[in-house]
């Protein structure tokens, strides 16, 4: 063993012990990455989901638009953008947030839609003015849906996070790029462990969450 | 009605956009203060339009509406509804909320204080029947008839002079039904509300209403009047029909014994001699004689036993059902068709009051 050295071990703890203060560099990285697309994505979301909602026939054409940006392969967005923005972290944050609308608004009305006529004409014939019952009952029962949209987003913008490695960025993404071009394992398997470790972290986060802001839903089952 | 209606419709129309019949083409109806009205009539007649402009969750295409002698249109809508009680079918209760949240929505909506709302839902819970625990449960975690009475509760919450129903009892089994509708026609006769109560069950309308308005096709009314006075005279050939068969019998759900129509039948003493209760059983042309004791009702024996032992030793059978003062002529018809003897004994307190039979019932009604 010693005399293979460390190339051909699968995990070489020595490394990642010397490069602790990187891999929590680009855990931050790729954690702020993240949390800024789809943060911005929520902000637009709402957004277009509001005028969705309010002019319903302008829905199909909001999801064809959204629709189309997530179909776009994520390595070519990021280059389509580089004349555009340059190789920086606003072309990472662009196109990662261009891929969070679709998700983000479609369970944005789903949720909204997903709201029983009987509640909204109790609502109503309670005496609940138009935009009290849209924040006290139509946001809170859309909640568990809205949320899991966001679950979604997040665990797929953590996976797309690693592309923009060739941005220079990546977070997790860095080491495999680093990894695969050096034929490096130990770089390679914590770009990749971290990134899902990541993403299972999140999701998780998110369930329980949804959870505590539904007991009225969890308690129905 | 005396004085002024507490709720008033005056030509009121309704034409639904890109429709092009009017949903209802020209309603005027009074409704008094304290009175439930029950406004029943075929599917898609209009009743629940009708229902609904009141609260103006429906905004009528022309007429007006009056709500103790304001003009509807004149309030906002959110407020004019804080004022009005309502129940829909599908119940409606906010599944986010707790029932106890759910009662108290008018009430925060108003802006009570929390402690004045909290007792106000306890309250609450008693008077339509539910368990204090459920208080801290979601909707889902109701049965169906839980969840009516919750709906029932909510409307009332804010002491509202004015409830509107439509169709509350709907989404429940008929048992369930049965029940809730008894208990709303006690609760009524405490509160005096004003009630408007849709509803396609001709038993419920009767039941239920002081006056009962039938509707047909286009809110058009076809009689309007006291639940006897319909059956007994039904205005149309389409009340007629509507009302269905058994019309007979719904009125005399409606009538109460008389108790002058009582007799006092084969009933004697157990002091009596056996040649008396004979003699008593052949003016009746009947093989039974009931026994009392000191007024009390002791039951029937079969006419061969008369001469077998002395009365106070017989062993008397129970009448199976039998019937209070308070009881109407349907019971007492029911009892009759029942009995082996072809009576319906009235007892009041263990006290014998007296019986009826086929004939004393037919009388009944035609008078
Ligand atoms: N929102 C609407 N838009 C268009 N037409 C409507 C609307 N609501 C009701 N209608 C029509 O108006 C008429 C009366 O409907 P309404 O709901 O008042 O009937 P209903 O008497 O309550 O019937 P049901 O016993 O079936 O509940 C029907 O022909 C119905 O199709
Ligand atoms: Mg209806």
């Amino acid at each position: 063993m010693m005399v293979l050295g460390q190339t051909s071990q699968l995990v070489d703890w020595d490394w990642i012990g010397r490069n602790i203060d990187q891999i929590a560099d680009r855990t931050w990285q790729h954690l702020s990455l993240t949390a800024v697309s789809v943060g911005i994505g929520l902000v637009i979301s709402l957004a277009l989901a509001i005028v969705a909602l309010r002019w319903r026939w302008s829905y199909t054409p909001i999801t064809w638009v959204t629709g189309l940006l997530y179909t776009i392969p994520s390595l070519a967005l990021f280059a389509l953008l580089v004349p555009v923005v340059g190789l920086n972290a606003t072309n990472a944050v662009i196109a990662l947030t261009s891929y969070t609308l679709l998700i983000i608004i479609r369970n944005l009305v789903a949720g909204i839609d997903s709201v029983p006529d009987a509640v909204l004409e109790a609502a109503d014939g309670m005496g609940y003015t138009r935009r009290a019952r849209f924040w006290r009952m139509e946001v809170p029962l859309a909640l568990p849906v809205i949320i899991a949209g966001l679950r979604i987003a997040t665990v797929t913008t953590v996976g797309l996070v690693t592309v923009t490695a060739v941005l220079g960025l990546g977070g997790y993404g860095y080491f495999i790029l680093r990894g695969l071009n050096t034929f490096f394992w130990t770089q390679i398997l914590v770009g990749v462990v971290l990134s899902v470790a990541l993403a299972t972290v999140l999701d998780i986060g998110f369930l329980v969450m949804q959870r505590a802001l539904s007991p009225w839903a969890r308690r129905a089952r | 009605m005396a004085g002024d209606p507490m709720i008033r419709l005056e030509n009121v129309k309704k034409v639904f956009p890109g429709s092009s019949r009017a949903a209802v083409t020209d309603l005027s109806l009074d409704i008094g203060r304290g009175e439930c009205v029950t406004l029943i009539g075929p599917s898609g007649c209009g009743k629940t339009t009708t229902l609904k402009m009141i609260n103006r969750i429906i905004e009528p295409t022309s007429g007006r509406i009056e709500i103790d002698g304001r003009d509807a249109m004149a309030i906002p809508a959110h407020e004019l509804r804080r004022s009005i009680g309502y129940v829909i079918q599908q119940i409606g209760l906010f599944p986010h909320r707790t029932i106890a949240q759910n009662i108290g929505t008018v009430p925060a909506l108003v802006g009570w204080d929390q402690a004045r709302i909290d007792e106000r839902v306890a309250e609450l819970v008693e008077i339509v029947g539910l368990d204090a625990e459920m208080m801290a449960r979601y909707p889902s975690e109701l049965s169906g008839g839980q969840q009516q009475r919750a709906g029932v509760a909510r409307a009332l919450a804010a002491d509202p002079p004015v409830l509107l129903m439509d169709e509350p009892f709907g989404a429940v089994d008929p048992i369930v039904r049965k029940r809730l509708q008894h208990e709303f026609h006690d609760l009524q006769g405490r509160l005096g509300k004003t009630v408007v109560f849709v509803t396609h069950d001709v038993d419920e309308a009767i039941l239920l209403g002081d006056r009962m308005a039938i509707l047909n096709i286009g809110g058009i009314i076809e009689q309007y009047d006291i639940p006897e006075k319909i059956l007994a005279e039904p205005a149309s050939d389409f009340v007629e029909r509507f009302l269905g068969g058994e019309r007979g019998l719904k009125r005399l759900a409606l009538l109460p014994i008389n108790e002058a129509d009582l007799e006092h039948g084969p009933f004697v003493d157990v002091s009596t001699t056996p040649a008396e209760a004979h003699r008593v059983m052949e003016q009746h042309g009947v093989d039974w004689l009931g026994l009392l004791d000191d007024e009390r009702l002791l039951g029937w024996v079969d006419g061969d036993l008369v001469d077998s032992k002395p009365l106070r030793d017989l062993d008397p059978r129970p009448f199976l059902v039998t019937l209070d003062t308070e009881s109407t002529l349907r019971s007492a018809l029911d009892a009759v068709v029942t009995s082996h003897a072809r009576v319906a004994v009235v007892v009041d307190d263990g006290i014998y009051r007296g019986m009826l039979d086929l004939e004393s019932i037919a009388e009944g009604i035609t008078e």
